[in-house]
């Protein structure tokens, strides 16, 4: 298939081509800063578990002590390895709890010291990558076992009680009315905690704690559901926030399947600092890649402060980007859930047109990708007998254009959080859509020069402008300068900026050296 | 008799024919799917003032629950003379004439403060009303040119909103609330507006404006804010009553 738009390969590679241009700068100073939470994820890896009386993760405390004594330039794998050879303690945890009661000083070795702590560093390192191994193949025996979805795009279902024991059996019935993939929503404001809670949570706003015990729970619950029902089903978390590399980490230890993880989200809507975002996400990636998850990215969100129409090159570009970063840090094609939404105003003359172009546009630009397709939010009014009718419009996009992951509209998006028979209702309308044009994508071709490969040859086009300016003048001064999203994120502000520091000529990083080392 | 007839207006709802009273509503028992289940529904539409009821449509869902869809003629009425709203009290102008206002009458830039506070990620609603973007064609107060507009964004905590309402000078703080879990956004207005009593004396003290799509518009005493916009507020609106409140109307302002 040569595309159904037309586009010119040439542009096309221009296209991807600048996008390394924009993305080059930023990779480089993702490898040489560190941030807490990279340093924490490799003590995770390394075997550090559980939390202090207040909740506060032992992660934490140990990397706060170690930064306290060496600071964070050095990474805080060696001064740690160095300071358990030292004290003479096998448990990595009870270092933590020592340190935290102020009885251990770290240093940062030099010679033999440096030597074998970085060796007993990798060791423990290398157990918990393994470990992240072994849940990925028990994942591939898993899916052969029960099988994938039959249908594609694949079905994207939230739940969101606050409450991890009232979530599994939502999750459940949601994948026994035909879920595909269960996607458990934060609590907001987990994204800006810089620790990872522990335990099973009962508590949340609008969403629920992400914790590891959150994580094994569901994830046990789903392998019921995908026992009984004959299909694997999926789960998806947030590997965002400020502890983006943790949750990766967690994702990756407790079989997560994908995890919504942009390069840019972080910074445009939670105002989190660009550098903390860029060197956390690498890093995340990399976990990601090793892990077999698919990620999310977040391009829908644009779209719900932009106008969806006039920045729509914005998507494009943020995919080209989000696509580099992605395979910079590993990640095979087939893990990029890049984002796009249906988002343009309904009232708008030939609206659907124009959505049917735009996800045309991703589908083509991203033949290998399992794009996924984000419904309607911004227009959705309260009004759920119209909302029901867009969110229906919107499935039918899906179909047309051959979409990977399909989020179920919710007719009462804007109103509540779904009720069971908004879910219901919702995936009625799915079922209908796919059942009655499921297979439209084979007899759907644009009319060559016609309305919709116009408008996709034009947003190409002007994000390949977009592009060319950012190459000029680097993506940090882009961000800065508000062209995503309509925010202005300069890169000396924001939050967790204290948390980042540039490597020291003896950084050493067990976890990257793995993951970058030996890349399955 | 009391009232003169001519001020009480009844009315009941409207399906074909005026005063037929007909409904629809729509909810989930959790009960599977059978006869009794089917009573149960009516039983409830029935206690909701729907006599006679017709049941169109029930559907269980997964094990326990089934859907309902129930019209009928609901009995009870309405009397409009004795509906309580806030209404606009004060005259919608546009950009221009805010500008033109500003300038003349205040001479120097309104300076506007937003925020979402507390742990509400939603910056749809604030957004809506500040961003030059605006909403539903009509552009946010950024796009003012006599007005000074800063964005906090989320997550903002109250004294941080506090603190940038006094660098900034603030004549006005605007925050928006999206997240009701708990009534989180009640108590989140709660706490923001007796931080600035705290921290301003009365005088001193910018407007406060909360808004989003769930507060009852007449909470204002209740929470201690000057002003609170519901669903489907436009920047426009937002802009009149500031001129309104802070410099047309200045003095009646407690």
């Amino acid at each position: 298939m040569t595309g159904k738009l037309g586009l010119d390969p040439a542009l096309v590679a221009r296209a991807r081509e600048l996008a390394r241009r924009a993305g080059q700068p930023v990779v480089d100073l993702a490898r040489s800063h560190t941030t807490v939470s990279v340093e924490r994820a490799v003590l995770r890896l390394a075997g550090v578990t559980g939390a202090d009386p207040d909740g506060i993760p032992w992660v934490n405390r140990l990397v706060d002590a170690v930064v306290a004594d060496v600071g964070l330039g050095h990474g805080v794998a060696v001064p740690v390895f160095d300071a358990l050879a030292r004290e003479q303690i096998a448990d990595v945890t009870l270092l933590a709890q020592k340190a935290a009661a102020g009885s251990v000083r770290f240093a940062q070795p030099t010679g033999k010291a440096a030597t074998a702590a970085r060796k007993a560093a990798r060791r423990a390192v290398g157990a918990g990558v393994r470990q992240i191994d072994r849940r990925r193949a028990e994942r591939d025996r898993l899916v052969k076992r029960y099988g994938d979805p039959r249908q594609r795009p694949w079905i994207y279902l939230i739940v969101a009680t606050g409450d991890i024991y009232e979530d599994i059996p939502q999750a459940q019935a949601a994948a026994r009315a035909g879920a595909d993939i269960i996607a458990v929503i934060r609590s907001t404001g987990q994204s800006l905690l810089d620790y990872v809670p522990e335990g099973a949570t009962r508590e949340g706003f609008a969403g629920t704690y992400a914790t590891q015990e959150n994580f094994r729970l569901m994830r046990a619950a789903l392998d019921e559901s995908s026992k009984e029902l004959g299909r694997y089903v999926r789960l998806t978390n947030y590997a965002s926030g400020l502890c983006m590399p943790e949750m990766a980490t967690l994702a990756g230890l407790e079989r997560l399947d994908m995890m919504l993880n942009d390069s840019m989200y972080g910074i445009l809507f939670r105002d989190i600092n660009p550098i903390r975002t860029f060197v956390d996400q690498r890093f995340s990636r990399q976990v990601h890649a090793r892990a077999g998850i698919i990620i999310n990215t977040g391009e829908d969100n644009y779209l719900t402060t932009a106008d969806a129409v006039e920045e729509a090159h914005t998507v494009t570009v943020s995919q080209l980007l989000n696509e580099y970063f992605a395979h910079e840090a590993g990640l095979a094609d087939w893990q990029l859930g890049l984002g796009h939404a249906f988002e343009i105003n309904p009232d708008l003359p030939e609206s659907f047109r124009l959505e049917l172009a735009h996800a045309l546009l991703a589908r083509e630009l991203f033949p290998d990708a399992p794009l996924k397709w984000m419904p309607p939010t911004k227009h959705m009014t309260g009004d759920v007998f119209r909302g029901n009718l867009l969110d229906g419009f919107f499935n039918l996009v899906g179909a047309m254009t051959g979409q990977g992951i399909l989020l179920v509209g919710m007719m009462t998006e804007a109103v509540v959080t779904p009720w069971l028979s908004d879910r219901d209702i919702a995936l009625q309308n799915v079922r209908y859509v796919l059942g009655a044009a499921g297979g439209l994508h084979e007899d759907f071709v644009p009319a060559p020069g016609g309305f919709i490969q116009q408008r996709a040859h034009r947003v190409l086009g002007e994000a390949i402008d977009l592009l060319e300016r950012i190459g000029d003048q680097s993506l940090l001064t882009a961000i800065a300068e508000g062209t995503f999203g309509i925010m202005k994120r300069p890169a000396d502000r924001g939050k967790g900026l204290d948390g980042v520091a540039e490597h020291e000529a003896d950084y050493y990083n067990p976890a990257t050296e793995i993951l970058e080392g030996d890349r399955p | 008799m009391t009232a003169p007839a001519a001020e009480k207006k009844i009315v009941r709802p409207y399906g074909d024919t005026t005063g037929d009273g007909m409904v629809q509503v729509s909810f989930t028992l959790p009960v599977p799917h059978d006869k009794r289940a089917e009573g149960a529904a009516i039983q409830l539409a029935n206690r909701m003032g729907i006599d006679p009821a017709m049941l169109v449509h029930a559907k269980q869902m997964g094990d326990g629950f089934t859907f309902f869809v129930v019209y009928g003629r609901v009995n009870h009425l309405v009397d409009l003379s004795a509906v309580q709203v806030v209404e606009r009290d004060f005259p919608l102008l546009s950009a221009k004439e805010v500008n033109a206002v500003v300038k003349q009458r205040l001479r120097r830039k309104l300076s506007v403060v937003g925020a979402c506070i507390g742990t509400d990620a939603h910056t749809v609603g604030i957004d809506a009303i500040l961003n030059v973007k605006g909403i539903a064609g009509e552009k946010g107060l950024e796009y003012y040119r006599e007005l000074k507009v800063t964005n906090l964004g989320a997550q903002v905590s109250v004294p941080e909103l506090v603190e940038a309402a006094r660098r900034e000078k603030a004549d006005a703080v605007l925050v928006s609330q999206v997240v009701t879990q708990r009534d989180a956004h009640l108590h989140n207005t709660r706490e923001m507006s007796a931080a600035f009593r705290e921290a301003m004396p009365a005088g001193k003290r910018p407007l406060l404006i909360v808004g989003g799509p769930r507060f009852d518009e007449t909470m204002t005493g209740e929470l201690g804010v000057d002003r609170i916009f519901g669903r489907g507020t436009t920047p426009g609106e937002v802009a009149s009553y500031l001129v309104h409140a802070l410099i047309t109307n200045k003095k009646a302002r407690a």
